[in-house]
């Protein structure tokens, strides 16, 4: 039996000859040859730490976790000593979720750190992003069930009108948030990190400058620097914002009005989770989408599905290949003006006059005022040009030594969890191991009820790959509505769809519609990250009745053309 | 999911066993089946029995797995059918000809009777080359892709995205040429109306014969709503343009009910849902001209009967009304006079209700709070208008026309618009704001014997009045004596948010002594 684990395990592997020496380095080592895994890419294990920015809970846990490795450094402060020379070893500007990710991945490799904030720590995600929506999810969420009359009845529940309060559903998101800053800042702290207050800029190779605009500035010298300065909303051209009727995702979230009518231009997966709360709390929605198609981005098909589901039978309706070119607030007892345009022939459609509009087209980089033209970089659309080592690039198309970014600012992948994964990849590389990031094996997820998930790519993604390259693709779909715990929860609705090699065996792609599709997701992107193929993690058990069966059915439902044999699919007698 | 569903009997009947085997819940079953696909060509039907057996011991898991192996496309193709139909795998086939086919709804799973369709992949007219998804079915299980088994042109689709057709029976017909679309297409007319009875809630027939109905009701309210009321909507262009919420939308669209025609009460004149409901509480009266005096003699004992959409707006409006916190205050009034008022003047033309709907008005004249209404929870209007809704049951449903300015019209004037309003409900021609502006209501049942009732506020509104019979009634009087008056009993229910005890109390002395002193009701 455990031969057997072994075997599929290392067969599978993609991982490189520049492992860092696991159990299993040696016998990945000699299947490398076998596998057709994409060479000197390997993915960097997201571990606990990294992804705490983004979790609610166990942050005891995570500190316990933590204590051990700050006895084991040798430094007595627990931060590493500096190189010679220099203040610090490792400089982060931007204390969110990435900056705090590299942060505690480089004390841990004994550097010598500092993290330079202006606002708050926890950035966009903590403050203003992942982590207050979910708390606004989790009360439509609630909310939603309690008001389907239909699912409590088939339940034989009987709940009387739920009703909910304003300020204590806002209050729940800013205590989260609190709490969960409260939690990176201490997670920081104990192991010493020196978080200093203020703007950081960028005055030269391996120099910061930091302090409060006007203030006195401090000038500090350090090794390699990061910066993680992350996005604001993205505020269209035309585009008022007053913050009150006319308002984005961080006015939103602080849920201060519930319109009875609001626009959210994009569909995103922003406008989608917003569009969720606000029918929840009984707004109707209109969706101003300037593409043909509403939610772009996400697999189409799963598009279709969803749309099915979480718009048509909701209070929203929507307006697509438009583009809104004014939006005007709220003022003089008139309502919110919003006039569209056609986005192929711009002319004049529709004029919108609604209580409120939440602009959530995409977010903008944050890197005005970082001092990018002392070390000669120019951004790209507000972007700082990297590498796929996050290495960035001077004007010249050159590298800059020893200057990294890495999150939303250089906008490979505009996730909380992606900007922490490309944080420890630079921390790695930094502490003398190469390391390239796979972005394709980082999942997403959409919280809407239910929710959606993806990693990899989608079909038409696949498909032109495939063609390019010259090989075939297989799709695989299960459903919800044969999943026995999806049942009992009446919670039928929804897919899961993956993308893959037949002749193979990779996994190309998996898009989840469904109840805790995000939370379903994880086995498909370690599959990814770690090369396990389908015909291997097919025999891998999962405990009856789970949701995680429609993703084993899925794994289970593909037709792998090479059939490989594995000590585990002769049956067992018992 | 690719499912096969061309009417060809001759198609093996292909199980992939490994799927069989996959999920019954027990695994105890792995070494029963073998693990290639299984062909069930007529010889090996013996294998049949052990596939029943399967099927009784994980019924549900291992449908699951039928329909998730079929998700894949190289999967073969299934022509799955419940057990029963194995007996009688060719009595369901319709062909036709050989070069029109007929596009089955497929058995999708061993339960499965009837699927709805999810959408057409195809439209008519479109060039189909074997294998291609034609339509999504959505089962009791999963949605699954149709796909076709010949080449050929969709001729044409008999029953509509979000119709339901039972299993075997045709749902669009393929036709091999173009040259045989239109053969195909007055095929397809033919047989729609026997499909319509099995795929009822989709029948196109039935919506465009509401449309003519309901076209000229559009067309003459337009402009009426435009200077009858004065809360239509800044933006609307003078009337231009509907502004009406996405979810009032919806429920019109799904109603079948014209926005031009619905008066909006929301914020700036805004169409909202509410609007729409109230609008299809008379509008269904309007559309559904037919349905339900075939309702009433024969109906079925034990027969469960979807709403009707009138049924579903009052429905949703009499739920919507719990969230009210209603109270309700009553009140005996003698009808002497009144009585005698009425049969003084009956000879002219002059109706109970009209003089009740009088007498109400020129108390709430008094008392605007209860002539008041609450929308929002946080705010109530006075409205500007005292409007006496007058509920009247009609072919089985219900209706509340509307007597506008009940306090300014003479009570002349307000009698002849009464019979007006009868006539045009009877006729099904109310016009939307003659329904839909009500800002207090009145119920009797008096006529049927009833002396009291209570009434449920119609949201939107603030109080609504349920009027018992006048009955002769032995009464002692303060001096001691026994006499014999007329009386009647009325009971308000009001919303408290806005309407209290006191304010009712007041409005229900001021409306007895009206009524018992009833002289200022002719003028």
């Amino acid at each position: 039996m455990q031969s057997s684990f072994s075997l599929s395990l290392s067969s599978a592997s993609p991982i490189t000859g520049r492992s860092d020496g696991g159990a299993t380095s040696t016998a990945s080592d000699l299947f490398f040859s076998t596998t057709t895994a994409p060479s000197q890419l390997r993915f960097c294990g997201l571990r606990r730490e990294a992804f705490s920015g983004c979790k609610s809970s166990n942050n005891a846990l995570l500190l316990k976790q933590l204590r051990p490795s700050n006895k084991i450094s040798a430094s007595l402060s627990g931060n590493g000593t500096p190189s010679k020379g220099f203040d610090y070893d490792l400089v982060i500007i931007g204390a969110g979720v990435g900056g705090h990710g590299a942060a505690l991945h480089a004390v841990e490799k004994g550097l010598k750190t500092a993290i330079i904030e202006g606002d708050v720590v926890g950035g966009t995600c903590v403050n203003r992003g992942c982590v207050p929506s979910k708390a606004l999810l989790a009360v439509s969420g609630r909310m939603r069930e309690l008001q389907n009359e239909h699912h409590m009845k088939s339940f034989g529940l009987q709940v009387a009108a739920a009703g909910y309060d304003r300020q204590g559903v806002a209050d729940h998101a800013q205590n989260l948030a609190t709490k969960i800053r409260n939690n990176l800042t201490n997670s920081m702290k104990s192991l010493g990190v020196d978080i200093l207050t203020g703007v950081g800029t960028v005055v030269g190779p391996q120099k910061v400058k930091y302090g409060k605009v006007g203030g006195s500035e401090t000038l500090i010298t350090a090794k390699d620097i990061i910066i993680a300065t992350g996005s604001v909303p993205f505020v269209p051209k035309g585009v008022e914002v007053d913050g009150k009727t006319v308002i984005t995702s961080d006015h939103a979230l602080k849920l201060e009005t519930v319109p009875e009518w609001i626009v959210i231009v994009g569909s995103g997966y922003i406008g989608l989770e917003f569009s969720d709360v606000y029918t929840a709390l009984g707004s109707e929605v209109t969706f101003v989408e300037a593409l043909d198609q509403l939610m772009p981005g996400f697999d189409p098909e799963i598009g279709k599905l969803a749309q099915r589901v979480l718009i048509n039978p909701r209070k929203i309706d929507y307006h697509t290949g438009v583009f809104a070119t004014k939006i005007t607030p709220a003022r003089d007892g008139k309502p919110v003006t919003i006039e569209l345009i056609d986005a192929k022939t711009k002319e004049p459609k529709d004029t919108l006059e609604v209580d409120a509009a939440l602009i959530a087209t995409g977010r903008a980089p944050f890197t005005q005022g970082l001092g990018l033209e002392n070390v000669n970089v120019e951004t790209q659309r507000g972007f700082i040009p990297v590498d796929e080592r996050m290495r960035v690039i001077d004007s010249k198309g050159k590298l800059v030594p020893h200057l990294y970014c890495i999150g939303d600012a250089n906008g490979k992948m505009m996730l909380a969890h992606a900007a922490s994964a490309q944080g420890i990849s630079v921390v790695e590389q930094v502490s003398g191991k190469d390391h390239v990031l796979n972005h394709l094996s980082i999942p997403a997820a959409c919280f809407t009820h239910p929710e959606i998930s993806m990693v990899g790519l989608t079909e038409p993604q696949a498909r032109e790959k495939a063609e390019k390259e010259g090989f075939e693709i297989s799709i695989a779909k299960t459903s919800f509505k044969a999943n026995t715990k999806a049942l009992a929860e009446n919670e039928g609705e929804g897919i899961a769809k993956m993308i893959y090699r037949p002749d193979n065996g990779e996994i190309l792609g998996v898009h989840i519609f469904g109840m805790h599709a995000a939370d379903l997701i994880h086995e498909a992107s370690n599959a990814i990250a770690l090369g396990t193929r389908i015909q291997d993690i097919k025999y891998a058990v999962h405990a009856h009745p789970t949701l995680s069966e429609v993703i084993d059915e899925l794994f289970k439902s593909a037709k792998v053309k090479s059939d490989v044999p594995s000590a585990v699919a002769e049956p067992v007698a018992v | 999911m690719k499912i096969n569903e061309f009417g060809n009997a001759s198609v093996d009947i292909i199980v992939s066993s490994i799927s069989l085997v996959r999920t019954s819940p027990c695994g105890r079953l792995e070494h029963l089946l073998p693990r290639r696909p299984t062909i069930l060509t007529p010889e090996k039907k013996s294998l049949a029995p052990l596939i029943c057996l399967l099927r009784n011991r994980s019924k549900q898991s291992m449908m699951a797995q039928l329909l998730n192996s079929s998700f894949t496309p190289t999967s073969p193709c299934l022509r799955r059918q419940s057990m029963p139909s194995l007996t009688q795998p060719t009595s369901r086939k319709l062909q036709i000809q050989a070069k029109i086919r007929e596009i089955f709804m497929p058995a999708l799973s061993s339960t499965m009777t009837e699927g709805k369709i999810v959408s057409w992949v195809k439209s008519e007219g479109d060039k189909l080359s074997k294998g291609e998804s034609v339509v999504v079915v959505e089962s009791d299980k999963a949605d699954m892709d149709v796909e076709t088994f010949y080449d050929g042109y969709l001729a044409a689709i008999m029953v509509e995205e979000g119709g339901v057709a039972a299993v075997g029976s045709a749902i669009a017909l393929l036709a091999e040429t173009e040259d045989e679309i239109a053969q195909a297409t007055s095929k397809a007319k033919e047989q729609s109306s026997s499909l319509s009875l099995s795929a009822a809630p989709s029948s196109p027939p039935p919506v465009e014969t509401k449309i003519p109905d309901f076209v000229p009701v559009a067309t003459v309210v337009k402009p009426a709503t435009v200077t009858a009321v004065a809360s239509t909507h800044p933006a609307s262009d003078r009337g231009k343009r509907i502004v009406a919420s996405p979810y009032a939308k919806k429920l019109a669209k799904e109603l079948n009910i014209d926005l031009s025609g619905v008066v909006g009460s929301g914020p700036m004149g805004r169409i909202v849902a509410k609007d729409v409901e109230v609008a299809v509480v008379a509008g269904a009266a309007v559309a559904e001209p037919t349905k339900p005096p075939s309702v009433a003699p024969g109906i079925e004992l034990g027969s469960v009967v979807p709403f009707t959409t009138m049924q579903g707006a009052v429905s949703r409006n009499m739920v919507e009304s719990l969230g009210v916190p209603t109270f309700r205050v009553g009140y005996t009034i003698t009808t002497d006079a009144l009585d005698a008022l009425y049969k003084k003047i009956k000879p002219k033309g002059v109706t109970m209700t009209a003089l009740l709907a009088k007498a109400t008005a020129l108390a709430l004249a008094k008392h605007p709070v209860v002539n008041s209404s609450c929308r929002d929870g946080k705010s109530f209007t006075y409205n500007s208008s005292i409007n006496i809704a007058v509920a009247v049951a009609i072919d089985g449903g219900l209706i509340t026309p509307v007597l506008q300015n009940a306090d300014k019209v003479d009570i002349y004037s307000l009698s002849r618009k009464w019979k007006e309003l009868v006539d045009k409900a009877r006729a099904k021609q109310l016009q939307p704001q003659e329904y839909s502006t009500g800002t207090f209501t009145l119920s009797n049942l008096g006529m049927f014997g009833v002396d009291r009732f209570d009434a449920i506020l119609p949201p939107g509104t603030g109080a609504i009045m349920a009027v018992g019979a006048s009955e002769p009634t032995v009464v002692a009087t303060k001096d001691g004596r026994i006499g014999m008056k007329s009386q009647m009993q009325v009971n308000v229910t009001a919303d408290h948010r806005v309407i209290y005890g006191a304010d009712l109390a007041q409005f229900l002395e001021t409306l007895a002594k009206i009524i018992e002193d009833p002289k200022d009701l002719t003028f």
